[in-house]
């Protein structure tokens, strides 16, 4: 095996590019050389900002070959017979074989050896295809050549066992020289193999090549720094990977803000400073507050220790927040409501008008929803006008992330209804799988009603979620809907809201055009559809599911909680046994169905004594199912079914079903419709396949 | 530690224009003067603009005063200015060592590097109104950006054969940067001088009139109706000497120019909604786009004519 080091030097690689484009290149040469017969072993590649690493064993020669060459039939003319020998390189026909072949007849063919190639002669060809055709999500040209590379390229290292691997890209020739860190590098490093790169790229060079070791050494250097002056750091995944991808020599450094700024709101400062500056916030351990201080990291290490580029960071940071107080404090010239007629100028989509029009659809939906959840119709209404108005304010032009949380600020410090405040802030609540639904019944009317809107107007312009493609997050929106719904409890029929939802588009002004039905039952199915994800991501069944939903369903609360009673009683051993039994009386009714037309008995003349039991436990057990479903108690309905089995179980045991005395049959069969008809009451039994 | 010969860093705003202009022209760049009409970025000046079009190396570097009107503070925010300075560099095609020698620049006017933290940031720019983009990065000094810094891949609707390197300096926010001041106004423009007795001079002498009363008309006195009136003749025009039998490229941008910021204006009166605004630039960029191609036909056609002779 040979070592095979490569190294792409480059102008700054954007960070948020290198991890992706580290893996993409090692996967391409392991692929492109294993194609050549070299297969790789030990595998390594580093990224940074302004370097691609990989290094690998390889075999120092591919594998010799054989490639089969076919040749004429062997009653072909001598000509094309000379033919195939001399392309072969065969002296006499003896060397070749014959293969038979009973459709076209019989022909010579021969093998012929394709002697494999050094590495050095393999590498180079793939280096210079993979560097042609990289996949970076963004590149570009530079100067007058037209090689692509995501920026200006400087240098390529290539070498087999430590021997230069001559080739050159973008009239760049590969050598074995590169550049350490701008500042703390001692000029140029010339590498013998990798482990002598790995030596002196880190200690001449002042590189750390490896990602990780840049992320831990950050992580660990902050954490130390925090606890050290007694402060704790805000960890952040994201930022992290961010801030790794822009340093080559990581140094942690605590700055100071003036702790005024501590009086703008927590999320603003953590944005600001996230954002903008790819600061890390800091916390008062004690108190849980932001303190007044943030974690950057320099590219350097600097002779005064860092005070310059502290400072110059700190001042940075006041001249951000400077402009958040000043975009508050214009904000805050205004009551929030000054701003619903500014709505008009901001388009919600080119089709669907304004975000005035949707603030007017919005407020006549979410008052329609109001009484459902004892909700005030005037606070409903109120909190539906002003949702929106934040919109149009400097701290949420600047931060737009923000939108709700501002909102909800100016409206608490003018002095506005609490129920409101809550209501604007949650309404874009959840965000995403992890975020908290709004509990507020206020908040829930808004988040409800905002959510079902976009979900409508959408359908009704043809812009649904297609594959991976969701621009208008629809599918976030009604997960939305569905959590809300499961985790308030709320009994709401969905059907219903969705006919609310119609009324609210004609009757506000502008009107939009009115929908087709077709399209409100394909939203239904849809939100029906991330319903049942949901369920799914929630640990519940697909055949329960499936079982429950078939017998159509409006209330999700109590579908959900159907669901749940089933798969808790299936998990016993009643609930299995009691499946079995149904399921057993299930198949009968199709096997006889599919003969015929199933007969029409009459339980009146049933005479066997079982047979007799069974019809009273059957009488007994739907007028409790109906009783218990109509309550809800769903567990108590699965009992009132189980208690069947022992009917059903002694009547298989001694009853034959089909009799050759029809009318009996007939009365068995009866009997078989309706235990498949008491199960459905709570689920379809037959659609369970566990 | 070794010593090393540093820069003592500029202390006034136009040592740092000074400072900057000498680099830049050792370094082989032709140095050009302001554009004499309002732009809102040191790009649009068709030194920019219309140089990077086709296949003539170019180089040069300018200050150039830039106007966006919706900045304006009314002389009270120690960052925001409507009015401002940008240093813009063009080198066609870009050196292989043209970040070097944008850290030569910085090191010009002093910013020492070992007690500074330079980062390359990625920052793809882009302006819609010119049909421009390119990828590049925000250069950050300390967690300032200090300059912008483009490769040009696109400009005026076109692709390019040559790729500009193009380089933008904030000049206010650097010089408060090397100068160690918070405030845009307490800022020193002209130092003083000890042998003829000149005083000092700042930036606030200078512009914090300038800062406030054009606030006021930006946002409170420009009379938008005119305005309006005005956009439509800059197009009209623009259009018009485009569309001569020998079409007059370079007039013809700058009524493009006019027009950009007439736009500009407008929006800061608020008399322009979203969608609106979305129109106006499209409006823009089709002029600009429009003088772009008549501009590299005209160089085409010259180079035709040229071969012909």
């Amino acid at each position: 095996m040979a070592e095979l080091f490569i190294e792409i030097f480059s102008e700054e690689i954007p960070a948020r590019m290198q991890l992706k484009a580290g893996e993409n290149f090692s996967t391409l040469m392991v692929s492109g050389l294993k194609k050549e017969g070299l297969l790789c072993e030990n595998i390594i590649y580093h990224t940074g900002p302004r370097r691609l690493v990989f290094k690998a064993d390889i075999p120092l020669k591919s594998p010799n070959t054989f490639e089969e060459k076919k040749g004429p039939r062997v009653n072909a003319p001598e000509k094309a017979i000379e033919g195939f020998l001399r392309g072969a390189g065969l002296a006499k026909l003896s060397s070749a074989s014959i293969k038979t072949d009973k459709k076209k007849g019989d022909y010579y063919f021969t093998k012929i050896e394709k002697k494999g190639l050094s590495s050095d002669q393999i590498v180079p060809e793939i280096l210079v295809s993979i560097m042609n055709n990289f996949p970076w999500p963004k590149s570009m040209k530079s100067g007058e050549s037209s090689f692509r590379w995501v920026r200006p390229l400087k240098g390529i290292i290539c070498l087999i066992d430590g021997k230069l691997i001559d080739c050159t890209i973008d009239n760049i020739r590969t050598n074995r020289k590169t550049e350490g860190h701008r500042r703390h590098g001692k000029g140029l490093i010339t590498v013998k193999n990798f482990s002598d790169y790995c030596q002196k790229i880190e200690n001449e060079g002042y590189v750390m090549i490896s990602h990780l070791d840049r992320k831990n050494k950050i992580l660990n250097d902050a954490k130390s720094i925090c606890e050290v002056n007694g402060l704790e750091l805000i960890e952040d995944a994201l930022l992290l990977d961010e801030v790794s991808g822009l340093v080559e020599w990581p140094n942690v450094i605590l700055g100071h803000m003036d702790p005024l700024f501590l009086k703008l709101p927590p999320e603003v400062i953590k944005l600001s400073m996230r954002t903008h500056q790819k600061y890390f916030a800091v916390k008062d351990p004690s108190s849980g507050n932001l303190s007044p201080h943030f974690i950057v990291v320099s590219n350097q290490t600097a002779p005064d220790g860092g005070a310059e580029i502290a400072k110059g960071n700190s001042k940075v940071l006041s001249a951000r927040l400077s402009d958040a107080k000043f975009f508050q404090k214009e904000d805050m010239k205004f009551n929030l409501e000054d701003n619903y007629a500014k709505l008009n100028s901001i388009v919600f989509h080119k089709k669907l008008g304004s975000v005035r029009d949707k603030s007017e659809r919005v407020a006549l939906l979410a008052t329609s929803i109001a009484p459902y959840l004892d909700a005030d119709l005037e606070i409903v209404k109120k909190a539906a006008k002003l949702a929106k108005c934040d919109l149009v304010t400097n701290m949420v032009i600047e931060f737009t992330s923000l939108q709700g949380q501002i909102g909800a600020m100016y409206y608490a410090a003018q002095g506005g209804n609490k129920d409101i405040v809550k209501a604007i802030e949650d309404q874009y609540k959840p965000q995403g799988p992890s975020d908290n639904v709004p509990k507020n019944p206020v908040a829930i009317a808004l988040a409800l009603a905002d959510k079902i809107d976009t979900l409508l107007c959408f359908w009704g312009i043809e812009e649904k979620p297609t594959g991976s493609k969701d621009p208008y997050a629809l599918r976030r929106a009604a997960l939305g809907v569905v959590r809300i719904i499961l985790e308030n409890k709320l009994k709401l029929n969905i059907s219903n809201i969705l006919e609310m939802a119609v009324s609210s588009r004609v009757n506000a002004d502008p009107c939009l055009p009115e929908l087709d039905p077709s399209i409100i039952d394909s939203l239904l199915f849809f939100i029906i559809d991330r319903f049942k994800v949901h369920l799914r991501d929630n640990g519940l069944r697909q055949d329960l599911i499936n079982a429950v939903l078939q017998l159509g369903v409006d209330d999700l609360l109590s579908a959900s909680n159907r669901i749940k009673s089933l798969q808790s009683f299936l998990s016993t051993g009643e609930g299995i046994n009691l499946l079995s039994v149904c399921k057993r009386s299930g198949n009968i009714l199709k096997a006889e169905e599919k003969k015929a037309e199933l007969p029409y008995g009459d339980v009146d003349t049933l005479t066997h004594k079982r047979s007799v039991e069974l019809l009273n436990a059957l009488i007994q057990a739907r007028k409790n199912i109906v009783l218990e479903m109509r309550n809800e108690s769903y567990s108590m309905a699965m009992t009132a079914l189980s208690n069947l089995r022992e009917p059903i179980d002694l009547f298989f045991d001694e009853v034959k079903v089909n009799d050759e005395n029809l009318d009996i049959r007939a009365n068995n069969l009866r009997l078989l419709i309706m235990i498949r008809d008491t199960a459905l009451e709570i689920a379809d039994f037959d659609a369970i396949t566990g | 530690m070794e010593m090393k010969n540093k820069t003592k860093s500029v202390q006034s705003f136009q040592g740092l224009i000074l400072a900057l202009q000498n680099y830049w022209a050792s370094q082989g760049c032709v140095i050009l003067q302001p554009f004499d009409t309002e732009v809102g970025a040191g790009t649009l000046h068709p030194a920019t603009v219309l140089r990077s079009l086709g296949c003539k190396p170019w180089n040069v570097a300018y200050v150039q005063p830039s106007r966006r009107p919706a900045d304006g503070r009314y002389g009270q925010n120690p960052n925001r200015l409507q009015h401002y300075y940008q240093f813009q560099v063009i080198m066609k095609p870009n050196p292989v060592n043209f970040q070097e020698l944008y850290l030569g620049s910085l090191a010009a006017i002093g910013i020492d590097m070992d007690l500074h933290d330079i980062r390359f940031v990625e920052d793809d720019w882009e302006n819609p109104t010119v049909g421009a983009w390119g990828l590049g990065w925000e250069v950050w000094c300390d967690g300032m950006e200090v300059s912008q810094y483009t490769y040009f891949q696109q400009v005026g609707g076109l692709e390019l054969d040559i790729v500009s390197g193009e380089l933008t300096y904030g000049l206010e926010r650097l010089a408060m940067y090397v100068q160690g001041v918070d405030n845009v106004y307490d800022l020193v423009f002209t130092e003083e001088n000890k042998i003829n007795g000149t005083p000092k001079v700042l930036y606030g002498d200078i512009f914090h009139q300038n800062e406030v009363q054009q606030s006021a008309y930006n946002f409170e006195y420009a009379d938008t109706h005119k305005i309006l009136e005005k956009f439509k003749f800059a197009e009209e025009e623009c259009m018009a000497l485009l569309e001569l039998d020998i079409p007059l490229p370079l007039p013809a941008y700058e009524h493009a120019l006019k027009a950009s910021h007439l736009f500009n204006l407008l929006d800061a009166r608020g008399v322009v909604s979203p969608t609106q605004r979305q129109e106006y630039i499209k409006r823009v960029r089709n002029l600009t786009k429009a003088c772009a191609s008549s501009y590299l036909n005209k160089e085409n056609n010259t180079k035709e004519k040229a071969w012909k002779n």
